[in-house]
Parts: structure tokens; C-alpha cells; sequence
């Protein structure tokens, strides 16, 4: 393709100087510079975090003009988009993860949703119809107007939220994550549409994607970001393929800073845990695997952990194991402690010893409407009853315990967890799993969203319990905090375990190869 | 040195009465709700020239109100766990005509007859149970089907009416506890030793707490607030017991059998709420239920045996209901499931699930009981009175929601 020859003039449509967002006190983006081209498929790389999500609702109108420093300049003009009715009135359709279509309407009509084909107020169908039919054409779908969106597959919606977006006249597609939810076919055919829609329409693409591969075939120009700032561009031809190991070392390229306690790795002592061959499938499309014969193995005394983007399946890989709260058609063995064992339900899980601290706590970790006490006891209640009598005492006894030994600032165990700091919370559901006295922890995202102080306060506690000899697993989008505190980390990419680290190994480059390592498509 | 010393102590002090309020304000949704029944108590009383309060329409307050406490006690269970039953109003017809048949068709002796009814309660309460835990049928749909159901039974089993002739068995909801301590002047015995017997009671068991959880090293709350708590409530069972004592006609008076039943399960249900597992449970079901799952609560049991509890309540309140009219109807209790719904509702309990407590549903019964009973004193004809207690429920929500708004 012509267009993409660098050393014209370039033709911008896009320009993003020097963009600065801040929440309150905290920096989001400290200067994103972002520079597209007209005509280009346009990826922007980073770690999770970094900012890349902010900066398209920065610049769809979400984050309205006037709330955010630098300026944009789209088409010639510059933008003061007050919401995305604006954006959109541009050109400008961002495509979300989580798709924005409501299920128990048919296709036809999702496409002109808040943009009815009508007269009078009254809606014309036949028009409806024949223009769905239209838009669907041009993105390949084969679909009947009137199917209802809960009739069609992930993949197939995508394409319907670019057919809508079609109907909007778009200029500049943003499609965030697009492929995270499709499986590999799905993948495919969505990204031979973004360069059919470039080379046919010229429409310009933004993709956001964690998926290196995905970069290397479809982009013509990357920006890096990190920590909330541009760090670099890089241009794709069919002469200068992408250097991925370059884009992985611009992603992660931050410094190390002693955000971690120094805790010298036990002996390892007896395995207490292991999954041989774990394959899960997606819970509504049981063709999609989730996890792919995944193997792993962690000793008492360890602190192990699962490193992958998102969208790997290590959540999915550790509730599959926590009483199958995941997934369907799992198959594959558990043993602990040398043992075979089988946890159809979370009450074995717990009676073997397993405990899982969930990624999201106010989801599916804390009862908000609760106290500290209930809160922490609500996974041992057997223990602390007899014959189903509480015995408020021993209740009170362990909360109380855990509240002084991890800190926990809260007036007195009677609290509302709601009114406590997430960080605090966050002790709180670790203290639940602590109470329930397991021999393996799997703590998931165990410091998302929570200040740097507790952050450190969290990995001690995490180092006390591998000193008392449990094994501990932990699950983190940031590759810095795993490389702190685990003794060893397991690589996941694609629902697959893709390599096994020993802590002398630990570098971000090596282990973000293993994170971004494509997925052999077994047949 | 002096100084040194005083300082610290005054400083004591004050955190003391600190505490004594943020304990109040902590709980001033409950202690609202409890000041709005005494002023609603305190204007009838006036509107009705001192009739509400007199000993015999105080019983009769207790003798007509009890279905609703007896309900709100499982609707409250119910609501935490974020479902509700529509059907216990029609399960109060249906199980009433059941336990009317046994006696009057089958010649089933009164107490068996009881215990038949309670078992088919207990039945019922599995069947919609297994619907709505086991094959995710919600309970609304569930119930409302139930409502539907047993009322149609109702009608089909009863015909016109079966009159009730066992006199043991209508003097359930009328009679008093047996005057076996004889009058004490002007007052039953029984009804004074059994207040003296609850004072009693309720210290002991209150400084036993206190002394517990000083003996395993915690904090209690503060001594003043338990005084005070102790006080209040002494008062309020000295004053029902003189009301009650000094009730009933020349052959007997004092504590109704009514009360006795409502009061053995409002503890009772008290008790498995808020001391058991299973009441831990409801709690964090309806808090948050992924939590719970993930927290190795078997969600689906606890929606059974809830909707089991209801189906016994819902027994109980039959048994009395049918006792009370003396005869069993097809229409026995319509709309019953709306005044125990209404009653949780007044009396705190969230919309959304998981907040809510049996003391409080059973204000709420007394809040509605009492508008009702004062209104038709004044002669206020039942549709007004219906018209006000839909104004009063509106604004005990709105109430509610507003202050939480304001709170946030």
C-alpha cells in the first residue's frame, strides 16, 4: 500500500499534545502525546495501567473539554467535545470491551439505536431493515436483520458495533481490546474487517490491544505509552516488521524502586499444591478455551506467581480450582498435599485447605452492608459454631486478632466495611482467608487500587504466611510487584502456562516475552 | 501531679459519653422508628381520649396484630435474602381450612389437628422452596404463582365456610393465660411475676455479655450506654405488664395466649437470626451473594430452608387466624402478605436486601396495628384507613432512602 511511505508529509487527521489528566490527586496522564495518521491502523501499546484507556475517553468527550490539559486537534480542527454526542458528531466512535448493545433487541435495531430511521416519530421499518441490511453487508455479516443480539456470538456483535458505527459515518474507529472476548477465528475475521474498512472506506483505526501478534500483523504505527506519559512511536512496513522485543522493552522499561520488603525465599519444603493438565472452557461458549492444559505447582513455603495481561485466564484458571465457580467442561487434576483430590463446590475447597482472596473485593469479596467482624469470620463460620450456635466470643477473639496483627485502621471490629480505605478492605478479606486457616492461599490483584503504603504493609503479610509455611499464590497485572515479592512466576498467556520462572531470571523483558508468546492453535 | 492525673480522667470521661452517642447515632435508624411508634402511640392516645391505651384494647391490639407479627417475622428473614413471598396470605386460607376440616369433617382431636397444619406449612414451604433455590425460579414469580394456587385450594376445600366448635381451640386467640397466681388486688399475678421474671432476665443476660466479652479481652460497650439501655427498657415491661395485668373481664384477664405464642417466636427467630449460622448466612446472601458463594455458603440451602421457615410461619399465623374468627373462609387472610411486607419495610429492613432485623419488622407490625386500631376507634372508616397506612409505608421508605442519601 502507497500510503503508508513516511517520508511524504505526513497527513495527519489526529493530534493529541501533551494530554494531562488528573483525579483528584492522582496523575492518570502526565503528557500523552499521540500523533495519527489519516488512513492508518493506529495500535497503542501498554501495560495494564498505563493509561490508554483514560486517554480515548479523554478523547471521546467522557472526560469533557476543560477537564484535562493539552489539546486535540481532529481533522484541522481543534476539539472541545463536551460528551460523546459531540465526538461522535465528528466522526469519532469508540468501541467499547464490554459491548453496548442491548440483547433483547434485534440487530436492525440496536444499529439505529438513539438514531431511528423515522418519520413523525414513528419508526420506518422497511427503511430500518433495508439499511441494517446495507451496513451488515459491508462488515460481512450474513446475519437477518431481526435476529435478536442474544442469538449471535461475541464475535458477530463486534461486528455489529462496527456496522453501527458504520451508520454513524466514522472517520476514526477506536476499538478498545476488540479481540479479548473472540476466540482465535472470530479474531481473525475482525481484524481482516478494521484493514478492509482502511483500505476500502479509509477509515482510520485506533486499536488498544495487549496482544503483541496482533500489532505486528494488522498496525502501521504504534505508540507506546507508560505510566500515564508517551514513551515512544514506532512504524510498521512490510520492510521493517515489528521488533517486538523492542516494544516489550518501551512498555516496561520502568525502574525498580525498593516498593518491596526484603524477604530472602524460604526453603522450600513439602508441595502442597498441584494442577496437572487444567483445561477450562468458557462458561457460554464452551468452545472457547479459557485455560489450556495448564500445570502448576507450588510448595510450602513459596510465594509463586501467575503473570499474565489481561484476558490470560489466570482469574478464570484460579475460581475453575476454587469449587468450579468458573467455566464449564473443566477437566484435569488437583492434588494437594500429594493427594488427589476433587472440589466440586467451595465449602471442599476451603475443607482442603484452599483459600482464594477474589480479585474484584467489593464484587466478590466483602459484604459492604457488614461489619469487620462479619465480614472476616464469614468463611469459618463452622469452626466458630456449635451446632449452628455462633460463639460470638471466639468470633470476636479472631477478628480483633487480625485487626491489630495487619493493621487494620478501622475504630473497632463493629465497623461497616463500606467506611473503610481500600487498602483496609483489602486486609479485611485477607484476614477472612487467614481465619479460615488454609495451607494454600491464592490471592488475586491482592494490591489493585490501593495506596503505596498498604500496598507494602499487604506484601508483608503476604511474606508472614510463606514464613508459616503455606503456600502462597499470587495473581498481579503488575510485573514489577511479582517481580518483588515472588520467589517464582509462572508466565500465562492465552490460557496457557508458557514458562516457569526462578526468581534469578526475573527480568520484565523475559517475562513479558512469556506473557505475549502467541498461542499455538492446537487442532 | 494532681493535674497529671485529672486530665486523663476527664479526657476518659468524655470519650465515654462520645461513645455513648456515636452508638446512638450508629443505630438512629432503629431508635427512629421506635421514637415514630411512641408518637404515633402518643397522638392516637390523645385523638382517641386515653381509649388506645386502656388494658383492654391494648389486648385486643395484641390479639388482632399478632398474624401480622408472626408473618413479618419470615418476610423479614425473606427480604434480607433479597426475595419476598406473596403467597402467605393465601397459604393463611388454605392451611386454616385444612386444619378446620381435620376438626370439624375428620373429627381430628384440636392439638393434633395443629400439628397436622404446622407439617402442612412445613410442606408447602419445601414445594416453593425447591422452585425458587433449586430451579431459579424467582420468588416473586414463585409466590406470586403460590398466591394464586392456595387461594384457588382455599376456595375449592372450604366451599362457603366450616365453622370452628371446639371451644379449647377458639380460646386460643381470646383467652388469657390460666389466673393460677391468683389477683393481687386489682392486678394478675401471673402477668406481674412473668414482668418481673422478664426484668430479670433481660440484666442477667446483658451483664453476662458484658462480662464475656471483658473475659476474652475485648472492649464492651460502654457501661453507661447498657445502664441507660437497661432502664428504657425496664420501664417499657413495667408499664406493658401494668397494662396487661389489670386487662381482662370478671372471669379472667392478664397475659393473653396470643402473646405468649408471638412473643416465644419473635425470640426464637430472634435468636437463629442473629446468633446462628444460618442467620449469618441470610445476612451475607443477601449482602452480596457471589461473595457468599465464593465463601463457601451454600446459597441455594439457605433459600430452601428460608422459604421453609415462611411456610411454618405462615402455619402458625393460619392456626391463630382461624382461632380468632371462629370459622374457617375462603377469604381469611387476603392482603395479609401486603401487611407483613409493609411491616419490614416501616421497620427498616432494605429494599435491596441484606439490612434489616426482626425487632424492627415487629415495630413496624405495632406501627401499622396501631394507626389501624386508633383509626377505627375514632370510627374512621377502612378505606381511610387503608389510604393512610399506604401513606404511612411511602413515607417510612422515603424516609429511609432520603436520610441514606443524605448520609453519603
Amino acid at each position: 500500500m502507497s500510503q503508508h511511505t513516511h517520508e511524504d508529509a505526513r497527513d495527519v487527521i489526529l493530534t493529541m499534545d501533551h494530554i494531562v489528566k488528573r483525579f483528584g490527586p492522582v496523575t492518570a496522564l502526565s503528557g500523552v502525546d499521540l500523533t495519527v495518521e489519516r488512513g492508518e491502523i493506529h495500535a497503542i501499546c501498554g501495560e495494564n495501567g498505563a493509561g490508554k484507556s483514560t486517554l480515548m475517553n479523554v478523547l471521546s468527550g467522557v472526560y469533557p473539554y476543560g477537564s484535562y490539559e493539552g489539546t486535540i486537534t481532529f481533522d484541522g480542527k481543534v476539539c472541545k467535545y463536551k460528551n460523546i454526542n459531540d465526538s461522535e458528531a465528528d466522526g469519532i466512535v469508540v468501541i467499547h470491551q464490554e459491548l453496548a448493545l442491548s440483547p433483547f433487541l434485534s440487530i436492525a435495531e440496536n444499529l439505529f439505536i438513539g438514531n431511528e430511521r423515522s418519520s413523525h416519530g414513528v419508526i420506518d421499518w422497511d427503511k430500518t431493515r433495508a439499511e441494517a441490511k446495507k451496513l451488515l453487508d459491508r462488515v460481512g455479516l450474513p446475519e437477518d436483520p431481526d435476529t435478536k443480539i442474544m442469538d449471535i456470538g461475541v464475535g458477530k456483535q463486534q461486528l455489529v458495533e462496527i456496522a453501527k458505527a458504520l451508520s454513524k459515518n466514522v472517520k476514526l474507529l477506536i476499538l478498545d481490546e476488540p479481540t479479548a472476548a473472540l476466540n482465535d477465528e472470530d479474531s481473525a475475521h475482525l481484524l481482516d474487517l478494521v484493514r478492509q474498512l482502511r483500505d476500502e472506506h479509509g477509515v482510520t483505526s485506533i486499536i488498544i490491544t495487549h496482544k503483541l501478534n496482533e500489532v505486528a500483523a494488522i498496525a502501521d504505527n504504534v505508540t507506546i505509552i507508560r505510566d500515564g506519559a508517551t514513551v515512544g512511536e514506532m512504524f510498521i512496513t512490510p520492510e521493517t516488521p515489528l521488533d517486538q522485543d523492542e516494544l516489550i522493552r518501551k512498555m516496561v522499561g520502568r525502574e525498580l524502586t525498593n516498593l518491596y520488603p526484603h524477604h530472602p525465599s524460604n526453603t522450600p519444603g513439602e508441595e502442597f499444591f498441584r494442577v496437572e493438565n487444567w483445561t477450562v472452557h468458557h462458561p457460554l461458549d464452551p468452545n472457547r478455551v479459557i485455560v489450556d492444559h495448564a500445570n502448576i505447582a507450588v510448595r510450602s513455603g513459596e510465594i509463586v506467581g501467575l503473570a499474565g495481561l489481561m484476558g490470560a485466564g489466570r482469574t478464570e484458571m484460579a475460581m475453575s480450582i476454587f469449587g468450579k465457580t468458573y467455566g464449564s467442561h473443566i477437566s484435569g487434576d488437583i492434588y494437594v498435599k500429594g493427594k488427589k483430590v476433587e472440589l466440586p463446590t467451595v465449602q471442599d475447597a476451603i475443607d482442603a485447605g484452599l483459600a482464594y482472596a477474589t480479585e474484584d473485593r467489593k464484587v466478590y469479596g466483602l459484604n459492604l452492608l457488614q461489619n469487620v467482624r462479619e465480614n472476616a469470620s464469614l468463611a469459618s463460620l463452622k469452626k466458630m459454631s456449635k451446632k449452628g450456635v455462633m460463639d460470638d466470643n471466639i468470633e470476636r477473639k479472631e477478628a480483633e486478632k487480625y485487626r491489630t496483627e495487619f493493621n487494620i485502621k478501622c475504630r473497632d471490629i463493629d465497623v461497616q466495611v463500606s467506611t473503610l480505605s481500600g487498602g483496609n478492605q483489602q486486609k479485611v478479606v485477607l484476614a477472612k482467608w487467614v481465619i479460615s486457616d488454609p495451607d494454600i492461599l491464592i490471592l488475586d490483584e491482592p494490591t489493585r487500587g490501593i495506596d503505596v503504603g498498604a500496598k507494602y504493609e499487604i506484601y508483608e503479610i503476604i511474606d508472614q504466611l510463606a514464613d508459616a509455611g503455606k503456600a502462597v499464590i499470587v495473581i498481579s497485572s503488575e510485573l514489577p510487584e511479582l517481580i518483588g515479592i515472588c520467589d517464582r512466576i509462572y508466565t500465562v498467556s492465552q490460557g496457557v502456562v508458557t514458562d516457569n520462572v526462578p526468581r534469578q531470571g526475573f527480568t520484565q523483558e523475559y517475562l513479558m516475552r512469556g506473557m505475549t508468546k502467541e498461542r499455538q492453535v492446537a487442532l | 501531679m494532681s493535674s497529671a492525673t485529672a486530665a486523663p480522667a476527664k479526657k476518659q470521661e468524655k470519650n465515654e459519653t462520645m461513645s455513648v452517642l456515636r452508638s446512638v447515632a450508629n443505630n438512629a435508624r432503629q431508635y427512629g422508628i421506635v421514637g415514630a411508634l411512641l408518637v404515633i402511640v402518643l397522638v392516637f392516645e390523645i385523638l382517641t381520649r386515653g381509649v388506645l391505651l386502656k388494658p383492654n384494647s391494648f389486648v385486643s391490639l395484641i390479639q388482632q396484630n399478632a398474624y401480622v407479627i408472626i408473618l413479618a417475622i419470615g418476610m423479614v428473614m425473606v427480604i434480607i435474602a433479597t426475595h419476598i413471598d406473596l403467597s402467605v396470605g393465601s397459604l393463611v386460607a388454605f392451611i386454616g381450612g385444612v386444619c378446620a376440616l381435620l376438626m370439624e369433617r375428620a373429627g381430628v382431636n384440636w392439638g393434633l389437628a395443629i400439628v397436622i397444619s404446622l407439617l402442612v406449612g412445613l410442606v408447602i414451604g419445601c414445594w416453593q422452596g425447591f422452585w425458587v433455590a433449586y430451579v431459579g425460579i424467582p420468588g416473586f414469580i414463585t409466590t406470586l404463582a403460590g398466591m394464586l394456587m392456595f387461594r384457588g385450594l382455599a376456595t375449592v376445600i372450604v366451599g362457603e365456610s366450616v365453622p370452628i366448635t371446639s371451644n379449647e381451640f377458639r380460646g386460643i386467640a381470646r383467652n388469657y393465660l390460666p389466673n393460677i397466681l391468683g389477683f393481687w388486688g386489682p392486678f394478675d399475678g401471673l402477668t406481674i411475676v412473668l414482668g418481673l421474671l422478664c426484668i430479670a432476665a433481660l440484666v442477667f443476660t446483658q451483664l453476662r455479655k458484658r462480662a464475656r466479652i471483658i473475659k476474652v479481652g475485648l472492649v464492651p460497650e460502654p457501661m453507661a450506654l447498657t445502664i441507660i439501655k437497661l432502664v428504657i427498657f425496664s420501664i417499657a415491661i413495667i408499664f406493658v405488664t401494668y397494662l396487661l395485668a389489670s386487662s381482662g373481664n370478671d372471669t379472667q384477664g392478664g397475659t393473653p395466649i396470643m402473646l405468649v405464642i408471638v412473643a416465644v417466636l419473635v425470640l426464637v427467630y430472634n435468636f437463629i437470626l442473629t446468633r446462628t449460622v444460618f442467620g449469618r448466612h441470610v445476612y451475607a446472601v443477601g449482602g452480596n451473594r457471589k461473595a457468599a458463594i465464593l465463601s463457601g455458603i451454600n446459597t441455594k440451602r439457605v433459600d430452601f430452608m428460608l422459604f421453609v421457615h415462611m411456610g411454618f410461619l405462615s402455619a402458625v399465623a393460619a392456626v391463630c387466624m382461624l382461632s380468632r374468627l371462629a370459622s374457617a373462609t375462603a377469604q381469611a387472610g387476603m392482603e395479609f402478605e401486603m401487611d407483613a411486607i409493609a411491616a419490614c419495610f416501616i421497620g427498616g429492613t432494605a429494599v435491596t436486601g441484606g439490612i434489616g432485623t426482626i425487632p424492627g419488622a415487629v415495630v413496624g407490625a405495632f406501627v401499622m396495628g396501631v394507626i389501624n386500631q386508633g383509626l377505627s376507634i375514632m370510627g374512621v372508616d377502612t378505606a381511610i384507613v387503608k389510604t393512610i397506612k399506604g401513606l404511612v409505608l411511602l413515607g417510612a421508605v422515603a424516609f429511609d432512602i432520603l436520610s441514606k442519601r443524605k448520609k453519603s
